[in-house]
């Protein structure tokens, strides 16, 4: 069993849990990500790590709840524990393993969409803890929807905010602000890290092409077993089948089949749907009588 | 004579029921039932079922104990060389081993020796297990990484001989294939695999799940700093094969490994758990293994309209036969000699049909079987919702690549000599992770084998 030692509610529908497990956090890295499963009956749900430390032996997770597994996790409270925490999983991010002289110079922007902050966060506080400061652009629909700003801004060279609505710093999409950045202000960069909802990636991948900067994505697919098994997580890369569990999470993102990767999202939705439903209707204490829920 | 006595049948849930329900298909011999079919066996002066038995168990001993009655005697007599007998019982391919090479067979039928294997097996389980002796601690300890049947047998044999051994399992249960990967209704979970990984945990061996070695730990941080005097590696061959023909990216195209692993491991198909598949619809299975067998069965207790897609005739199916009985009587319908060219889907990239071609069979290849060549022009399509392509896997590269001085094969199989000795010291493997997809049966062996060269390697 794995505890939750705290429990805080970032936003309306976006949860951070820091949860003991020793083990993960002794060999956790920027980049990779865990599998975790709430009680015996649930889904393996994988989560990208926001946060690690190997010293109090915790791993922070952060978890939008969309699905029926993912709003069942945020039911549960600090003190309560969980039955599977399995990981990291996943390749480090590529500069983990980087020559730290090449490294030193190199100037990244990093660009976080919605719950994408969450596993940007390791990624810049690595690079920040030896020398190296990233720019960093979140973004978010609004104000009330932006997550873990204060946290990047300590670690981040600049900390750039863009909302859908204005509500907090430039108004518009990420892509706008990255223009912005490096048409007006002079921004010069040697490498993009982009993680966020696909659409979002698949758009500052463009956005990178544009200026001619390599761009890295992180590809959070389906996935069952996280361990290469189940082949769910299959992403065409350079048209080249590759499971994202395994080689990814993060792939060179001018490389990356967007529009595929979107369609195999949507795999389960219906089914997923059908079962979000099914226990609503069972907390309601309806029991169905036409067999919906076999 | 004993052998004018005809093959004891076994009974069976019957094919229209226990197609919709994921309950045991067979129900296994009763006392009296075993006791007359052993009475079948000739005892044979140089008995050729224990030579073609992978692990060599004294089948006509044991045999001769269930005609007397001691039962009890006849589960130590299994013990001596397989732990899983309830296990073995039920998946092993008996027809290539023991049963195949049965003098009864030449003539009529042989004897039943697996079903008598899990009735010895299940009985114990009611019974309580055979008395194991376990040697006092001798202060090695041994790290054995998946908990397989390579992995269990293998901790097994190490605790008997007094080691402390330690399984490491990925998933967050034990049992390995038997678990993700055999349907309930061929191997219930409950009611046998769970005990007989109790009958192991029962030796003092402690299994920690969710540790993937490779990326939660090492193996050389499980011998550095962890202080394991030797290791283990029984991880299986998990990475699932699929076969690089337009549209196996489509929705609704899966592995046999993620169905499975969704059915059985996730229980997708029990209401209580939460784990999304696909149910209802038309499903094609591309593959004539037992997984093959399994993924199409399950398919048809989901709801399927199922069929088998295989590219040579019904002669060569590598599954096992009662496999193949079995899922034609459930109604499952096999096309033979065909093979998939390509998966179509509709405009939101959901599958719609695979398109095959003819295959007619030509001259032995290296395998020994006739090659399938396809025939020209024959393309057609089979209207499906749902491709689950079961066409064989290949050792997980984790373990290899995080592990200074462990040779692979071309395959990615590990380097292991007959003793299950690798290329690195103090480090053993056996099991599908070394042959590539095997059986249970002989990954069991190659762990039994792999211990006595630990145990030797150790100094015990």
């Amino acid at each position: 069993m794995f505890k939750i030692l705290e429990k805080r509610q970032l936003t309306r529908d976006i949860t951070l849990m820091r949860i003991h497990a020793p083990r993960v956090a002794a060999a956790a890295k920027p980049g990779q990500f865990v599998i975790l499963r709430v009680d015996e009956k649930g889904e393996r749900i994988p989560l990208t790590i926001a946060d690690y430390n190997p010293t109090e032996g915790t791993v922070t997770i952060v978890i939008q709840a969309i699905g029926a597994s993912t709003k069942k996790l945020c039911v549960y409270a600090e003190g309560d524990s969980i039955c599977d925490f399995a990981g990291p999983l996943g390749h480090p991010s590529e500069f983990v393993a980087e020559d730290p002289a090449a490294l030193a110079g190199k100037r990244f922007l990093f660009v976080a969409g919605g719950v994408g902050a969450a596993p940007v966060y390791p990624q810049v506080k690595w690079l920040s803890e030896r020398g190296i400061k990233a720019d960093v652009i979140v973004g978010a629909k609004n104000a009330e929807t932006l997550i873990m700003t204060d946290e990047m801004r300590a670690v981040a060279g600049n900390l750039y905010i863009a909302t859908d609505d204005g509500s907090a710093g430039y108004k518009g999409l990420v892509t706008g602000l990255m223009s912005e950045l490096i048409e007006n202000e002079g921004k010069q960069y040697d490498q993009v890290v982009a993680i966020g909802p696909l659409i979002m990636m698949k758009f500052v991948t463009l956005t990178a092409g544009k200026y001619s900067l390599p761009i890295i994505v992180s590809m959070n697919p389906l996935m069952v077993d996280g361990t290469g098994m189940c082949g769910a997580c299959r992403v065409t890369v350079d048209g080249k089948t590759r499971f994202a569990c395994v080689e990814g999470p993060e792939f060179d993102g001018s490389k990356v089949d967007f529009d595929e990767a979107m369609r195999r999202s949507r795999q389960y939705r219906d089914l997923e749907e059908r079962a979000r439903k099914i226990a609503e209707e069972r907390a309601a204490g309806h029991k169905c009588k036409i067999g919906l829920d076999k | 004579m004993a052998n004018k006595i005809p093959r004891v049948p076994v009974r069976e849930q019957d094919p229209k029921v226990r197609a919709t329900n994921f309950e045991e298909v067979c129900y296994g011999y009763n006392l009296e039932e075993a006791q007359l079919e052993a009475s079948r066996c000739l005892h044979c002066k140089n008995p050729r079922c224990v030579a073609h038995c992978p692990v060599s168990i004294r089948i006509p001993d044991f045999i001769e104990q269930i005609t007397k009655g001691d039962i009890a005697r006849a589960a130590e007599i299994i013990s001596e060389d397989s732990l899983l007998a309830s296990v073995c019982g039920r998946v092993c391919p008996q027809e290539n081993q023991c049963e195949g090479s049965c003098i009864l067979g030449v003539k009529g039928e042989s004897v039943a020796i697996g079903k008598l294997e899990r009735f010895v097996g299940d009985w114990s389980h009611a019974n309580g297990a055979a008395k194991v002796n376990v040697a006092p601690r001798n202060g090695k300890r041994v790290a054995v990484i998946g908990s397989g049947p390579a992995g269990l047998a293998c901790a097994s044999d190490l605790a008997k001989a007094g080691c402390e051994v330690k399984i490491f399992e990925a998933l967050h249960k034990a049992g390995g294939v038997l678990v993700y990967g055999i349907p309930e209704f061929r191997l219930p979970k409950d009611k046998i695999m769970a005990k007989e990984v109790e009958k192991v945990k029962a030796l003092g061996v402690e299994i920690e799940t969710d540790v993937i070695v490779g990326r939660t730990v090492t193996i050389d941080s499980l011998m550095d700093d962890e202080g394991y005097d030797a290791v283990f590696i029984g991880s299986g061959a998990g990475l699932p094969m699929f076969m690089g023909i337009p549209g196996e990216n489509l929705n609704g195209v899966v592995s046999a490994n993620e169905f499975l692993t969704r059915a059985n491991l996730m229980h997708a198909y029990d209401p209580e758990y939460d784990t999304p598949i696909f149910k209802g619809g038309r499903t094609v299975v591309v593959g004539g293994g037992n997984v093959a067998m399994d993924a199409v069965r399950t398919a048809k207790r989901l709801g399927s309209d199922a069929f088998i897609v295989y590219r040579r005739s019904e002669e060569e199916l590598p599954a096992r036969k009662e496999e193949v009985h079995h899922a034609k009587e459930e109604g499952i319908e096999f096309r033979m000699l065909c093979n998939p060219l390509e998966i179509l889907g509709d405009e939101n990239g959901v599958v719609r049909s695979v398109k095959c071609i003819r295959m007619e069979l030509g001259e032995p290849d290296d395998s020994g079987r006739r090659r399938p060549i396809p025939v020209e022009g024959s393309e057609f399509e089979i209207e499906c919702d749902q491709v689950i392509m079961a066409l064989g896997t290949s050792p997980n590269p984790l373990i290899a690549s995080t592990t200074g001085g462990l040779e692979t094969t071309r395959r990615g199989g590990i380097v292991a000599d007959e003793t299950g000795a690798t290329t690195r010291k103090g480090v053993f493997a056996g099991g599908d992770a070394v042959t590539g997809a095997a059986t249970v049966i002989l990954a069991m062996g190659a762990g039994r084998g792999a211990a006595k060269a630990i145990l030797e390697y150790l100094g015990v």
